[in-house]
């Protein structure tokens, strides 16, 4: 069915297909032909013009597949283009295998072109949309490298394999992934052993791949169907095994609604499991899960401890026993990942990083953290007021301050202000900005917290929002000079990376910190109310204040510095010493013979 | 040259045992086994007062074959490294041991941090200890 019959596409290229690739292309183009009983055009109405005889695909179906593929939109035109069915108005078999064909190209990285197509490509990928049943169904591994993707979904997969092919496992429990998932390098423990003799075979053969997962699909995919009876099944077993494999009543998570691109990227909605799994052992999102709480939950995965210790491993970056958020994330991942048959990686995949993480998913993490820490910490009216406050204190300290040494009663903050000095840069035009977005009268739902990259440049009100800050910062520095140097002292004794992570609870301490300080609040929120003119007559006096402050903050930084470079020093001297000491021991020491 | 590690518990059972080329394990099993009493009589001799973290001494040379030098390291929870190399390998300075050392008490902490890790099991952590000691070992040899 290849380049002979280019009846419908004039000047079509000879198009070579392999034996995988034809049956690959061919049931795609049955089912989506099938699906709508032939005929209908793709592209101008032209109805008429439908080869009368000959088998074409439905305009909606290939739509639908085209679009699964998460091609960007102008690709599929262009695709659609190319393989002439918008020449010819319709998609017969010559076009739908171009297209395809050009799909796979693009999909690998290759501009849309008919020479692409010439080469040897991987077969397209396509992901369905949540409606239908998805399933992935990729290359198999002897065709491009050693990682095929394969259908990632727990029981989704587990339904549909158990549908159809009868020799696979029966539990959904230990759901059985195909093998050529599994790069060769992984681990032979971590080996799925209890593989179904059906994944087997299809490891040995790539045509048998793909007959298994389109039957797979074709019970499922309806083309914009309801949900046919597969995935009406999904849900409850979908829940049925989550349930088994964990204890904790969980949401009706989908965790299979929406394929990665790889197995170790985390969709949206899994991202969201995930925080909301992590709220459930820590209501703060932006702390972190000590180990033996994380321990617990990941135990009730039923993995073996072997294999939870090695995730535990992968996923704890800066190992200090702890989970934060994004860690967090990545080692659920993992245990899914696990769960579902995926071998574990020797090393954390990139997408996995936290910081990766923490990039890609700013947003909800954001807003956790801002929602939680703003309710939590707002008791009050004056929780708005109390917030930007502190919060623009906090950032404003951190600029003026380099070492923590404005001291408001708790080490987190301390911890948070050497972090958030290092994340920020232009602190000072965040500040302004919060003051005009924030009324007073606002509660709840402030703007982006300080914690975030700075943002654009400040507006008029800048005036209101120093005046706002220097009652707080009038504050800040007597309380700094009044803290002793033991105080200082307690921030240095944290280790080093937790500033990194709890960077976003500034809001939560913060305002805890504000809330004692009534001083402040009243002349605050006083002048929020008022136009600002009442309060600009205080700020030059408060500058003045702020700068004695930030001297003697300085100066006290410097005697410290100075202190513990002596102190460093002496350390060794005395270590020496004692060095000196243990060889003359070593020597007087009568010699113990074995 | 060989080099071997390993990490005994306070209560001087093995936690980990590592030999370079692999054919000595037992040997250096054994070494390892004799090595503890000096290791145990320097502890005590140490005194209760100090609180002594590093400790470094060159051990037993081993009679009968090629010299090995041995050096032991005991950390405050009493956790001990013991390493024996060649003496073949005398370019091995005092600090490079030492440093060694400070690798080895590092990769412990890390698989102590580990919840799953039960303070007195072997440690398998496969991918961080364990790498980072053949590294080690690789490098001195």
């Amino acid at each position: 069915m290849e380049a002979a019959a280019g009846g419908g596409c004039g000047s079509g290229p000879p198009l070579l297909l392999s034996e995988g690739e034809q049956q690959c292309y061919s049931e795609l183009f049955a089912r989506c032909a099938g699906a709508a009983g032939g005929g209908p055009v793709s592209g101008p109405p032209e109805a008429g013009r439908a080869v009368p005889g000959a088998v074409t695909a439905a305009a909606g179906t290939v739509a639908d597949l085209f679009r699964a593929s998460q091609l960007p939109a102008e690709t599929l035109h262009q695709i659609t283009e190319l393989c002439g069915a918008k020449r010819v108005g319709y998609f017969g078999p010559t076009q739908f295998y171009i297209a395809l064909k050009l799909i796979a190209a693009a999909q690998s990285g290759l501009p849309v072109r008919i020479e692409s197509i010439k080469c040897e490509l991987p077969l397209p990928r396509f992901m369905m949309s949540k409606t239908d049943a998805e399933i992935r169904f990729g290359n198999p591994a002897e065709l491009h490298g050693p990682k095929a993707q394969i259908p990632y979904s727990v029981t989704e997969k587990n339904t549909f394999k158990r549908m159809d092919d009868e020799d696979k496992q029966q539990e959904t429990q230990s759901p059985t992934m195909s093998p050529l998932a599994s790069p060769p390098s992984s681990p032979p423990h971590y080996q799925r052993v209890p593989l179904s003799h059906g994944y087997s075979k299809l490891r040995s053969s790539t045509e048998q791949m793909h007959p298994a997962p389109y039957e797979a699909r074709q019970p499922l995919v309806q083309p914009e169907g309801p949900s046919s009876g597969a995935p009406g099944a999904k849900p409850p077993r979908h829940q049925a095994s989550l349930i088994r494999s964990f204890s904790v009543e969980r949401e009706p998570h989908d965790n299979s609604s929406n394929y990665p691109e790889e197995p170790w990227r985390i969709t949206e909605e899994q991202r969201e499991y995930y925080i909301n799994q992590f709220r459930s052992l820590q209501p703060d999102p932006s702390s972190f899960i000590s180990g033996s709480v994380a321990k617990n939950f990941f135990t009730k995965s039923k993995l073996s401890i072997p294999e939870l210790s090695y995730i535990w491993e992968l996923s704890d970056a800066d190992c200090d026993g702890a989970l934060t958020l994004p860690e967090f994330c990545a080692a659920f991942h993992l245990i899914v990942a696990r769960k579902n048959g995926y071998p574990l990686p020797e090393g954390l995949p990139p997408t996995l990083q936290p910081e990766y993480l923490q990039a890609a998913f700013p947003k909800p993490k954001r807003e956790c953290t801002l929602f939680d820490s703003y309710s939590e910490s707002m008791p009050a009216n004056q929780q708005p007021r109390d917030l930007n406050r502190m919060e623009k204190l906090s950032i404003k300290d951190m600029a003026d301050f380099p070492v923590p040494a404005q001291d408001v009663t708790s080490d987190d903050k301390q911890e948070q202000n050497k972090a958030r000095l290092a994340l920020k840069s232009t602190v000072d035009e965040a500040l302004p900005k919060d003051m005009s977005e924030d009324p007073a009268t606002k509660s709840g739902l402030l703007p982006p917290p300080p914690a975030l990259p700075p943002r654009p440049c400040p507006s008029q009100s800048e005036q209101a929002s120093e005046a706002e800050i220097h009652p707080q910062l009038n504050r800040a520095p007597s309380q700094a000079a009044d803290s002793s140097p033991t105080k200082k002292d307690t921030p240095y004794s944290q280790p080093p990376s937790k500033p990194i992570r709890r960077k976003f609870r500034p809001e939560n301490s913060a305002t805890e910190n504000q809330e004692p300080s009534s001083t402040v609040g009243g002349p605050a929120s006083a002048a929020t109310g008022k136009p600002h003119t009442a309060v600009q007559k205080q700020s030059s006096k408060q500058k003045k204040a702020i700068q004695t402050a930030i001297r003697k903050n300085k100066e006290a930084n410097a005697v410290l510095a100075r202190l513990n470079s002596e102190l460093q020093q002496q350390l060794k001297e005395v270590h020496q010493e004692r060095i000196a000491l243990e060889n003359q021991l070593e020597q007087l020491r009568p010699v113990t013979v074995l | 040259s060989r080099a071997s590690s390993a990490v005994l518990a306070r209560d001087n059972y093995p936690l980990y045992i590592r030999s370079s080329p692999t054919e000595n394990e037992l040997k250096f099993h054994y070494m390892v086994h004799t090595s503890l009493d000096v290791v145990d009589e320097k502890i005590s001799a140490m005194g209760k007062a100090l609180v002594d973290q590093r400790e470094l001494y060159l051990g037993l040379l081993y009679p009968t074959e090629d010299h090995k030098i041995k050096y032991g390291y005991v950390t405050n929870s009493k956790v001990k490294f013991v390493m024996v190399v060649d003496s073949s390998n005398t370019a091995l300075r005092d600090n490079e041991i030492r440093s060694m050392f400070r690798k080895l008490h590092s990769s412990y902490t890390d698989v102590m941090c580990n919840p799953f890790y039960n303070p007195g099991d072997r440690i398998q952590s496969r991918r961080a200890f364990d790498s980072m000691v053949t590294s080690m070992m690789v490098q001195v040899c």
